[in-house]
């Protein structure tokens, strides 16, 4: 047994940096004869620009240039552009309306970029900003996801009418409504996925710079993908070629999908910086990032179940609607739709399921993905909707689900829905939870709180979501415009240490500590001597970032990959000089033995006789550095069973959080001590959302209204429980290291768990997310 | 932010004298909320006097009750054994740590934010102002919202609070802010039963119709069957004027029942 590899709870190495605030964050990032940018947004939801005025802001103190987008355009650079193509009914493609870097005639949504004024301070070019005077003539907006398709709705784009980007459908729609036909019972619920913000700690920022000798551009950015991020603004934006383009993710304060896609002011501080031949910078303030950034969810749905007499799943039927915003992001309808939909059999046999999704465009920021990405939209629905079909039918929800699971031995299993779960064991995780979180026991418990006038419930939720994004094949055929395979590279240096790059970007989840035990564990290289690069695409080879749970499953496995064709060619070495045959030496816990003998080379001597190869194997090149590229063959399957128990106080509406217990197949767990904190975090992100968070628009202006912390809630310690967490892993069958990923599962599965035990502890039939004390203390009173 | 002149008083009588010298001045406290505004662009003041040096800080006790001077923080206000656990609670619930040992009780009550904490306890326990001017009763103090009594370059030097028979603040707070959606400070005092609720409107009110209840009989249950108007209440994204009128009367019945 390796020494701090694969199981160990090692404390993260990055944190030392972290904590001591020596971070690298890229606002701590200043160059030489830097310039600020400063953008000049729409103060309206819809409007056309008749004519802006920058004359004022060009003859400002300090001001070095001012842009707009035609600008841009005049030196062709592309626009911002949306990767997915969705194929939705009757064959027809998402419609993708252009999105200019600066918009030139329009302004679509409350923060809508149009003007970029570079000064040499930030005061100055906000003072310069003030300066631009823009000719407005102000449109009627449309901000609601139910009804922005409505006839007569504020057009958004000739190119989407009925402000309609994709009308999507999915499954079998004759068999769900046999199914339907034949039901015994059905169960019905309406309800509405609410927008969220993701607001990481560390706001969005970029700095440009320029280097005329080398004609190279390079780019600091807060990106959870810099090589994608290059090969956007390379291949469709024309910023730079890729072999002459420099994009450095260095330390990033959170992402949570926001930080996926690439954003107006990242390309303008590139454009810019070769444009004025200066660097220029933009830090996004919090108000801007409110505004600006990619928002997350916001469905509206309706959603039924046909039920047989025993309570089994006959068929489902949803019709949805998703708010992809003002523009099309970088991902977009792909989440509503494949993100969405291929998750709705959940943990069920639901034989027959279909989905019909419309991508409505609105007057608001653009929505793409956010923790989860569909499949957190996709568990609360089903979870939502199994507990409205256990209220129908008078079963217990723990009993519902039971009756409905897909067994252990039915692994694999095909979903009518495209996915095929290779593995879990959902019987066992709900008894698990069930066990720990005392269900049996809740009735005294509830009793007992009713004595002190609170209202108590419990709720489950069993998830399941497909992480580890994702078979390239697979993603490619649905519309997908990239690969999503990972790359690695294990490179030793010749005094036995090893430098790692990833191809995946760690901003919080810690892979500096969890990909060193990875090659502690395959090398016996001790922990200390394991260096994890990532986030320079002028360092590591190219990537794919990190997202959908995606970087041990996908990133980790290319880590063991490549340190495997090191332990291959290492053998040869190691025979070599023990003039063995190559068959006969076995490599274990560092080092390379003769079978049966005791005579042995540690993997450290190997590396360094590869690198001064004065004795060495004929035909074998010198040196040890080992690259290997993996795509994975399916999604992996993290699952589990949550379980809430709430008290709401029916006088106020406030509630507590009394117990959550959170039971998880991750498969194989690297650092247990990161998986919980990985954990955690999601369950915050997930109860945020059931009780604290909404983003809202007001439906006349189409103004933000939840546009700063003093409206948008953020969940708080004080908010939270203290977690009850375990595991029920199960074997995957796809994933070479037994992996399944944790990122986003507490984000998929707390929203039902919660929403769940607030109806139980109501006895009504839904409430809406957030459960805010007022809609709580409205339902306690209607209740009675 | 735009630039400004900064100035350091060092009194409430040289604060004065710099802010009539200035052409459009703001006097600074703790900064809590001038500072943000000022970040945001929102305020453009010529000056900025602050009273961190003003020498306006400090509690004081005498039998009659306690003075609190007009830059001392939340923090130390919360902290302190020299003042009645009422107000300690009062203070030690106002915004977060950070906010606490900057923000100061004189830059609460001028600013007068409806939601503010402070309003509702000085008119729940009949405080006196005193500025570099006079003394305001609290009950003439607080006119509207963000509105006070004091006249241009007038100056908070501190706040007498009488002692209380029994007292107590119930505070339901905005889940995203943490100000008050509804507080209510509670006072049974020589001069008989004070109400003073916070939050529900432009501008903290004595609750007349609480304290008639509560003067007939101090217990929580004597206000039940009350109900407030919700006509003239605040409503917002966080709570309907329907919510906050009853949040008013249950944060009452919790104030009662905490002064015991």
């Amino acid at each position: 047994m390796v020494e701090n590899g694969i199981g160990a709870s090692l404390k993260r190495k990055e944190d030392n940096r972290f904590l001591t605030g020596k971070g690298n964050y890229t606002d701590d990032i200043n160059r030489p004869g830097q310039t600020h940018v400063y953008i000049v947004r729409s103060p309206h939801a819809h409007a056309t620009i008749n004519s802006v005025d920058i004359s004022a802001a060009k003859a400002a103190p300090g001001v070095v240039a001012v842009y707009g987008g035609q600008d841009l355009i005049d030196d062709a650079v592309g626009g911002l552009v949306c990767g997915a193509s969705v194929t939705g009914k009757g064959g027809e493609v998402n419609k993708t309306p252009p999105r200019n870097v600066l918009t030139i005639d329009k302004a679509r949504f409350v923060g809508d970029p149009i003007i970029a004024v570079i000064a040499e301070t930030l005061a100055q070019a906000k003072d310069a900003a003030e300066l631009v005077e823009i000719d407005y003539t102000e449109l009627p907006s449309t901000v609601s996801t139910a009804n922005s398709d409505a006839d007569g709705a504020p057009q958004l784009h000739e190119e989407c009418p009925n402000n309609v980007a994709l009308d999507w459908e999915l499954g079998d729609k004759a068999a769900v409504d046999a199914a339907f036909a034949a039901a015994h019972k059905t169960a019905k619920v309406e309800l509405i996925n609410n927008r969220m913000v993701t607001n990481a700690m560390e706001p969005r920022a970029a700095v440009g710079e320029y280097n005329s000798g080398t004609d190279e551009i390079t780019l600091y950015v807060t990106s959870q993908n810099p090589h994608v991020h290059r090969l956007v603004m390379s291949a469709f934006m024309n910023i730079a070629p890729e072999h002459k383009f420099r994009v450095v993710a260095p330390d990033v304060g959170g992402g949570f999908g926001s930080k996926i896609f690439t954003y107006n002011e990242e390309a303008i501080c590139a454009w810019a910086a070769k444009k004025i031949n200066r660097p220029v910078k933009w830090t996004s303030d919090r108000s801007e990032g409110f505004m600006s950034d990619a928002h997350g969810r916001d469905h509206v749905s309706t959603a039924e179940m046909a039920l047989d007499a025993d309570g089994k799943f006959l068929g489902m039927r949803v019709n949805s609607k998703g708010n992809m915003g003002a523009y099309l992001q970088l991902f977009s309808v792909s989440i509503p739709t494949l993100f969405h939909g291929f998750l709705l059999a959940g943990q069920y046999t639901t034989p027959a399921i279909y989905l019909e999704m419309r991508c409505v465009m609105t007057n608001t920021a653009p929505v793409d993905a956010a923790r989860g990405a569909g499949r957190p939209e996709a568990t609360y629905l089903l979870e939502r909707l199994v507990d409205v079909s256990a209220r129908e039918m008078g079963l217990d929800p723990a009993e519902i689900r039971r009756r409905n699971f897909i067994k252990a031995d039915q692994m694999p299993y095909q979903t009518p829905v495209v996915q095929c779960y290779d593995s879990g064991d959902y019987h066992a995780s709900l008894d698990k939870a069930l066990g720990m979180s005392d269900y049996d026991g809740f009735s005294a418990r509830q009793a007992e709180a009713k004595g002190r006038g609170k209202l108590r419930g419990i709720g489950l939720s069993s998830y399941i979501e497909a992480c580890g994004v994702a078979p390239s094949a697979a993603v490619g055929s649905l519309g997908v415009g990239v690969g999503l395979w990972e790359s690695a590279q294990v490179r030793f240096n010749p005094t036995g240490g090893v430098t790692v790059f990833t191809g995946t970007h760690s901003h919080g989840q810690g892979h500096e500590t969890a990909f060193a035990q990875l090659v502690t564990d395959r090398l016996g290289v001790p922990v200390e001597q394991v260096e994890v690069v990532h986030g320079d695409t002028d360092k590591g080879q190219f990537g794919m970032g990190t997202y959908g749970s995606r970087s041990l499953p996908v990133g980790g496995v290319a880590i063991v990959n490549a340190c495997d064709k090191i332990i291959a060619k290492g053998k040869k070495i190691a025979a070599h000089t023990l003039e063995a045959s190559e068959d006969d030496i076995e490599f274990g816990e560092g080092n390379f033995t003769v079978a049966g003998t005791d005579k042995t080379m540690n993997i450290a001597e190997v590396a360094f006789t590869a690198y001064v190869p004065h004795n060495y194997p004929e035909g074998v090149e010198p040196g040890l550095d080992e690259i290997a590229f993996f795509d994975p063959l399916n999604f992996s399957f993290p699952a589990g069973a949550h379980v809430c128990e709430v008290e709401i106080d029916p006088d106020t509406g406030t509630l507590e959080i009394v117990n959550y217990t959170a039971i998880d197949d991750f498969g194989v767990l690297v650092n247990p001590m990161i998986v919980e904190g990985q954990v955690h975090g999601g369950l915050a992100h997930g109860i945020g959302q059931a009780l604290l968070e909404g983003c809202v628009y007001d439906e006349d202006s189409g103004q933000l209204v939840s546009g700063s912390f003093m409206d948008y809630c953020m969940p708080r310690a004080d908010n939270l429980p203290s977690f009850n967490v375990d595991y029920c892993p199960t074997v995957p069958l796809h994933n070479p290291l037994g992996v399944k990923g944790c990122g986003e599962a507490g984000a998929i599965a707390a929203p039902p768990a919660v929403i769940n035990a607030i109806v139980n502890a109501l006895d009504i039939k839904h409430l809406d997310m957030p459960a805010t004390p007022e809609k709580l203390w409205r339902a306690a009173q209607a209740a009675g | 932010m735009y630039d400004f002149n900064f100035h350091s008083a060092s009194s409430a009588h040289d604060a004065a004298a710099k802010l009539a010298a200035s052409d459009d001045g703001s006097v600074m406290a703790g900064g809590q909320t001038l500072i943000p505004v000022l970040k945001q662009r929102l305020a453009n003041p010529s000056d900025v006097i602050s009273l961190a040096g003003a020498g306006l800080s400090g509690i004081t006790k005498n039998g009659d009750g306690v003075t609190i001077g007009a830059t001392t923080t939340h923090a130390a206000v919360a902290g302190s054994g020299d003042v009645p656990a009422a107000l300690r609670s009062v203070a030690e619930g106002i915004g977060d740590a950070q906010v606490r040992n900057r923000g100061t009780l004189g830059g609460s009550i001028a600013n007068n934010d409806p939601a503010a904490d402070y309003p509702a306890a000085l008119l729940g326990l009949g405080a006196t102002i005193t500025t570099n001017q006079r003394d305001i009763a609290a009950d003439d103090f607080f006119t509207g919202l963000f509105e006070t009594a004091l006249n241009d370059g007038e100056i908070i030097k501190s706040v007498t609070f009488p002692n209380a028979t029994k007292a107590a603040y119930a505070k339901f707070p905005n889940p995203a802010s943490r100000f008050a959606m509804v507080g209510v400070f509670v006072a049974q005092a020589a001069d008989g039963v004070r109400v003073a609720v916070t939050g529900a409107t432009d501008c903290a009110h004595r609750g007349p119709k609480l304290e008639a209840a509560l003067s007939a009989n101090w217990s929580a249950s004597a206000l039940d069957g009350i109900t407030i108007p919700a006509d003239h209440l605040n409503s917002d994204i966080h709570g309907s004027a329907e919510y906050r009128a009853n949040l008013v009367i249950v944060m009452a019945k919790r104030a009662v029942e905490a002064a015991g």
